[in-house]
């Protein structure tokens, strides 16, 4: 019975997914989505990676780390690196970009999670900067100029299977036992050491994971957008993508991907004043830190039994 | 009876001061023992040295015949070591449940992969997972509470939470710092009953710092009483009551 109950939300889930992908490949196919509807598309669906991947780290691990776009970063040029120099299929640039980059998250992450708190979110901040500057003097990918003309590759299918993938993975796994050992590192590290759990081994793997997906999100960005250099990914986007966790709620991935979406939209919105946009960003997080500290969804998820209760509600 | 526990010269200091001297120590198999002694005496700093949290700078610490010292506190823990703490530390925005899953995580019935995609093998660990948590949260009923937040608990419960989760850790010794503190004389018998029979049916070695003298004397057979990091008596209950450097050091200043 319990089973055939699950096989049947699996099916559910399944359709309405795959329903959401026709209707979007749909209305892109039919020119109903024009050109500044669909760059838009894009950025949301790469913003949801972002985000649900560094709340996988900031959230959930409860790990400050301000270095995501340095992986965005390593993740766009080993894609590029290998479609544009080296005639590589697509894919193989995507699974090299999510393997640089969690390579990079790895580097990083085992000298650096040591520290805590504001310690480690300066060190994850200065080597985001790291890398940038790196990119910066290697000639091979043309420096400060960056790649021009790269082809275009990242098409509704890739985005919506990314996106998918990135949640399902951070769901699926912190809906584990390993996703409470991850978690109880935030509560309590020192607790959750003495109940047998390998923190150092925890944050890790937890930020190894997120570098890897903000890896995956360099390789679809770098593959829209035409360009990349390495000014796109200085320690600005990494607080763009924190505001989107911070906002949503630490440690709530249907938060990350509210806020991701909604800070799309307000971007998207205020294209015409980019000016007033960062101050509308400044102005939206104080609002939220003052009435709504623990953000939008809190550590909250929306998720069947959610809507199960606001259904019999009704009822 | 065999021996589980042996300290031998045990040594640690902060800077200039010396938290614990020269300390030595035995547990036998299924045995409570009480370790006593006035504030800052360095009971719990001999707790954290033998649970991995701090590095003693001298000594051996013999755990069922292998040295447990230098090893982090999660593989002394997964050789059967559990405690609780002084000033409680649970998961206090997880559920009680999940409190006591994480300490089942060390023997998690499934790999990596499985818990990504989700497999067979995931939902049957987890049915396992979760029914030993529930296991212990009924012995130390708590069962009716597992969807609450550990931190709505009463203090009581929280600390009975407290054990239930060392205990899920499936130890084969336990170390329960001042478990009574700041319960009232009913809720401190009702403990001291369950302690006494999670020892028994779970065959466990417990070791117990405890302010509350008429409970250590009620139920440690044997009883380390520590003053300024040292040792300075060790005995049964009968012993200690009557000894005269104890006296003294602890017992005349509580009644003063």
């Amino acid at each position: 019975m319990q089973i055939k109950n699950k096989f049947i939300r699996f099916c559910i889930d399944v359709l309405v997914l795959v329903a959401l992908f026709t209707l979007v490949q749909y209305i892109i196919t039919t020119g109903l989505l024009d050109q500044y509807y669909q760059i838009n598309l894009v950025s949301m669906c790469i913003n949801i990676i972002l985000a649900v991947s560094l709340n996988l780290i900031n959230g959930f691990t409860g790990q400050l780390s301000l270095g995501h776009a340095g992986f965005m970063a390593i993740g766009a040029y080993a894609s590029v690196v290998m479609t544009q120099m080296m005639d590589q299929p697509f894919i193989v640039g995507i699974i090299l970009a999510c393997m640089a980059a969690a390579l990079g998250g790895f580097i990083i992450g085992v000298p650096t999670l040591r520290l805590k708190g504001d310690y480690l979110a300066i060190a994850t901040l200065a080597l985001g900067e790291i890398i940038r500057v790196t990119l910066q003097n290697i000639d091979y990918v043309n420096g400060p100029a960056g790649i021009l003309g790269i082809t275009k590759m990242t098409t509704w299918p890739w985005l919506f299977g990314a996106t998918v993938v990135t949640v399902l993975v951070v769901v699926n796994l912190i809906n584990s036992s390993y996703g409470r050992a991850i978690i109880s590192v935030r509560e309590d590290e020192v607790a959750s050491e003495l109940m047998g759990i390998n923190t150092t081994k925890y944050k890790v793997i937890a930020f190894v994971i997120g570098a890897m997906f903000a890896g995956l999100a360099g390789a679809l960005y770098a593959h829209f957008f035409y360009i990349i250099k390495p000014e796109t990914f200085n320690f600005m986007k990494s607080f763009d993508i924190l505001v989107m966790v911070v906002l949503g709620g630490l440690g709530s991935t249907t938060g990350a991907v509210i806020a991701a979406i909604f800070i799309t939209a307000l971007t998207a919105a205020l294209q015409s004043f980019p000016a007033i946009r960062m101050i509308l960003y400044a102005l939206i997080l104080i609002v939220v830190m003052i009435y709504r500290p623990q953000g939008l969804m809190g550590n909250k998820e929306l998720s069947r039994k959610t809507f199960g209760r606001i259904w019999s509600g009704r009822k | 009876m065999s021996l589980i526990m042996e300290i031998n010269n045990l040594d640690k200091s902060f800077g200039g001061l010396s938290a614990v001297l020269n300390f030595n120590f035995r547990l036998e198999q299924n045995e409570l023992v009480g370790l006593i002694g006035p504030n800052g005496a360095g009971k719990t700093t001999v707790f954290n040295l033998i649970t991995g949290v701090y590095k003693p700078d001298q000594g051996r610490i013999i755990f069922n015949g292998q040295n447990i010292v230098g090893l982090a506190p999660h593989a002394i823990c997964a050789r059967g070591i559990a405690r609780t703490f002084q000033n409680i530390r649970l998961f206090n925005d997880l559920s009680v449940l999940d409190n006591v899953k994480i300490a089942s995580h060390k023997n998690v019935p499934y790999n990596f992969l499985a818990a990504i995609i989700r497999s067979p093998r995931f939902f049957k660990g987890e049915d396992i997972i979760e029914n030993e948590a529930m296991k212990y949260l009924k012995i130390f009923k708590l069962d009716d509470k597992k969807d609450e937040l550990a931190k709505n608990l009463p203090y009581g419960e929280q600390r009975r939470l407290e054990i239930a989760r060392a205990m899920a850790t499936k130890p084969t010794m336990l170390i329960l710092d001042e478990p009574a503190a700041g319960m009232n004389p009913q809720e401190t018998k009702e403990l001291m009953n369950l302690i006494a029979q999670i020892r028994q049916d779970f065959q466990l070695s417990i070791l117990l710092i405890e302010h509350d003298m008429s409970l250590v004397m009620g139920v440690c057979e044997r009883i380390y009483v520590l003053d300024y990091g040292q040792i300075i008596a060790e005995g049964r209950p009968e012993e200690i009551r009557s000894n005269k450097q104890v006296i003294e050091a602890y017992l005349g200043e509580e009644v003063e």
